[in-house]
């Protein structure tokens, strides 16, 4: 913004306008099953909430702290089967103590994987991160025990109430996630912008330096790794319940950890509402793509090649934020409502 | 005994077959910098294009020959739209846009080829023959030789030529070797394709042994512990770190897979490579990283 127009505009701080704005957007996502069909409930809202909520996670550990991870859906699995494992075992609890707890355990299990970062700085740091991935997935598949010893593997959720509202219908579902995702990205949102969010920051642009400055860099990295993965676990657990409706470990392959890492990447890293922002890209570009395979039949494209098309834009759409736009679609956005502002005071 | 030995044996072999990957990462880590993910995706371009040339009554020697020509220009390329954009950002970019390649080169690889899986005879059986005892297979001792040839030929290339002289001036100092006149953007670009080339002959082995097709990408995921262990930067740790994790992993396999469950060689690679870091965070041959505020 050039300085001569910030001389007519007078502008309020960003921050007081924040909880009508997001009051604002929360009416209207309120008001969204009156219009919407079970199909854009069941196939877009709520994998697109839920995926918001896992970038979310890993923003908090990659955007914020800096350690690069590729283990998610490793911490999302933990998070399903823990909650799974405390709805079976222990039926007196309710819900919202199960997913507490679901993500409780699976923040413990994110720490334990976080522990050597203590140690191991960089690249070599996606080593422990891989290791959970390929570990959890060996270990829900072979021991029994976490699947209630169900041989098949695949197991359905139970059903499931909040405070006696039984959650089975679309719509039902929709709200209960909409809920825990408005509830956590507060809760996120303020411990970024807290003292310990700008520790994180710290460390994330060097570490060495904010080692001299007195920060305690290993209970900063972990503190990263325990929030992390505790949003991550009740994405897993939401993932599980109220948009797979099953419990398996094929659900949170290496594909959907990178899936949550293009999330942060083309959202935004560092950014809390950009996380929305990559999660619609993400959930939206597939559709998009499978709607344009009819027009790209009519013109003699092979429909089974949509898939390979669909890989390498994506792949290409990464590396063109990566060169044009590292801050991601969160920063577009805001530069475009900085344009809106200024018009036609300023070009 | 000769169980024991045979294990070992296999494993080291095989470990061989990681390293060859892992070499391909360590040539584009020291010249440039960047931890480059999409080597899963250059091996199985390489061997996808060889194979598919092939099959289409291509003399193999002239298909080798199209297919490193089209992974040089892929090289040139990658230079010019990727790491010129990028230069001068943090690693964990030039990481990530490295991921945003593997998804293009394997998108165009099955664009191109399909996506069916490639038998591909390279006229060397996988029978075992017994040597000294032991069992081991052909197919291994030639990978190992092919292996021994491409490491004698990279560090001679590397210690005895004005080019790797270049190459290990930009590994050493990149500002002080553009001082003194090296051209970055070529060396990076001559980096690439030397691991192209290199991709590709792992990809014709792991492609004799797999089947050329899709999974062959995700050799990437067990050549990085390899590497891991070896360091970023040493091709020499590449090699020892290969044959590490490929003997222990076999180990691994065969006398404790029992004991807790099959499948452990997914992710024990990882462990070990882990459990090598706590002690020596930067690799067994990796330069620790001197940092200043």
């Amino acid at each position: 913004m050039s300085s001569s127009a910030s001389l007519f505009l007078v502008r309020a701080p960003a921050l007081r306008r924040l909880p009508l704005r997001s009051a604002l957007l929360l009416a209207g996502l309120l008001c969204v099953p009156a219009f919407a069909n079970d199909y854009w409930l069941n196939a877009i809202l709520i994998p697109f909430l839920i995926l918001s909520l896992a970038g979310l996670g890993l923003n908090v550990l990659t955007g914020y702290a800096g350690q690069l991870s590729l283990g998610s859906a490793a911490f999302m699995a933990v998070g399903a089967y823990a909650t799974y494992n405390l709805v079976v075992r222990l039926p007196g609890l309710p819900l919202v103590a199960d997913l507490l707890l679901g993500g409780l355990i699976a923040a413990a299990i994110g720490t334990l994987f976080g522990l050597p970062s203590i140690r191991i700085k960089g690249f070599y740091l996606i080593v422990s991160t891989l290791a959970a991935q390929f570990f959890v997935e060996w270990i829900f598949t072979r021991v029994s025990w976490f699947s209630n010893n169900d041989s098949s593997g695949v197991l359905s959720a139970p059903k499931y109430a909040v405070f006696g509202w039984q959650i089975n219908s679309p719509v039902s579902r929709y709200l209960f996630v909409l809920g825990t995702v408005v509830l956590l990205f507060a809760f996120a949102a303020s411990v970024v912008r807290s003292e310990l969010g700008r520790r994180w920051m710290a460390v994330r642009d060097m570490d060495t330096a904010a080692a001299v400055i007195g920060i305690p860099i290993a209970r900063t990295k972990l503190l990263a790794f325990a929030l992390s993965s505790f949003i991550i676990g009740i994405a897993g657990a939401l993932w599980a319940f109220a948009y797979l409706g099953t419990v398996e470990p094929d659900g949170f392959d290496l594909n959907l950890s990178f899936q949550i890492l293009f999330i942060i990447i083309i959202g935004g890293m560092g950014s809390i509402g950009g996380n929305f922002l990559g999660a619609a890209f993400i959930v939206l570009l597939p559709i998009l793509l499978s709607h344009a395979a009819g027009v790209l039949a009519s013109i003699g494209v092979n429909v089974g090649q949509l898939q390979n098309l669909q890989k390498i834009l994506f792949g290409t759409l990464i590396i063109v934020f990566l060169i044009k736009e590292p801050d991601g679609l969160a920063r577009l956005v805001q530069i475009a409502r900085q344009r809106m502002r200024d018009w036609p005071l300023s070009s | 005994m000769n169980f024991f030995l045979e294990v070992l044996l296999g494993g080291l072999l095989a470990g061989v077959m990681y390293s060859l990957v892992a070499i391909g990462f360590v040539l584009i880590y020291k010249a440039s910098g960047v931890f480059n993910f999409a080597q899963g995706s250059l091996v199985l371009f390489g061997a996808l294009t060889f194979v598919s040339l092939v099959e289409r009554h291509v003399n193999p020697w002239i298909a080798f020959g199209l297919t490193l020509a089209a992974l040089v220009l892929i090289a040139i390329a990658i230079e010019r739209a990727v790491l010129r954009p990028l230069v001068n950002r943090p690693p964990i970019v030039l990481f990530m846009a490295t991921l945003g390649l593997s998804f293009i080169l394997e998108g165009a690889a099955q664009l191109f080829w399909g996506a069916q899986v490639h038998g591909l005879d390279l006229g060397i059986d996988d029978k075992p023959i017994e040597l000294g005892g032991v069992m081991i297979s052909q197919f291994d001792i030639f990978a190992a030789a092919v292996a021994a040839v491409l490491v004698i030929g990279l560090s001679l290339l590397t210690n005895r030529t004005r080019l790797g002289l270049s190459l290990r001036a930009v590994a050493d100092d990149p500002l002080a070797a553009l001082a003194v006149g090296i051209r970055l953007p070529r060396i990076w670009a001559i980096a690439w394709a030397l691991a192209g080339f290199v991709s590709l002959i792992a990809g014709l082995l792991w492609g004799a042994r797999l089947g050329v097709q899709f999974s062959l990408s995700l050799v990437v995921l067990k050549a990085l512990p390899v590497l891991i262990i070896g360091g970023f930067s040493s091709i020499g740790g590449a090699i020892v770190g290969g044959l590490l994790i490929g003997a222990s992993e076999k180990l691994a396999a065969v006398y404790v897979g029992p004991l807790i469950g099959d499948g452990i060689e997914n992710w024990f690679p990882y462990l070990l490579a882990m459990l090598f870091l706590l002690v020596r965070p930067s690799g067994l041959f990796g330069e620790p990283a001197v940092e200043r505020v």
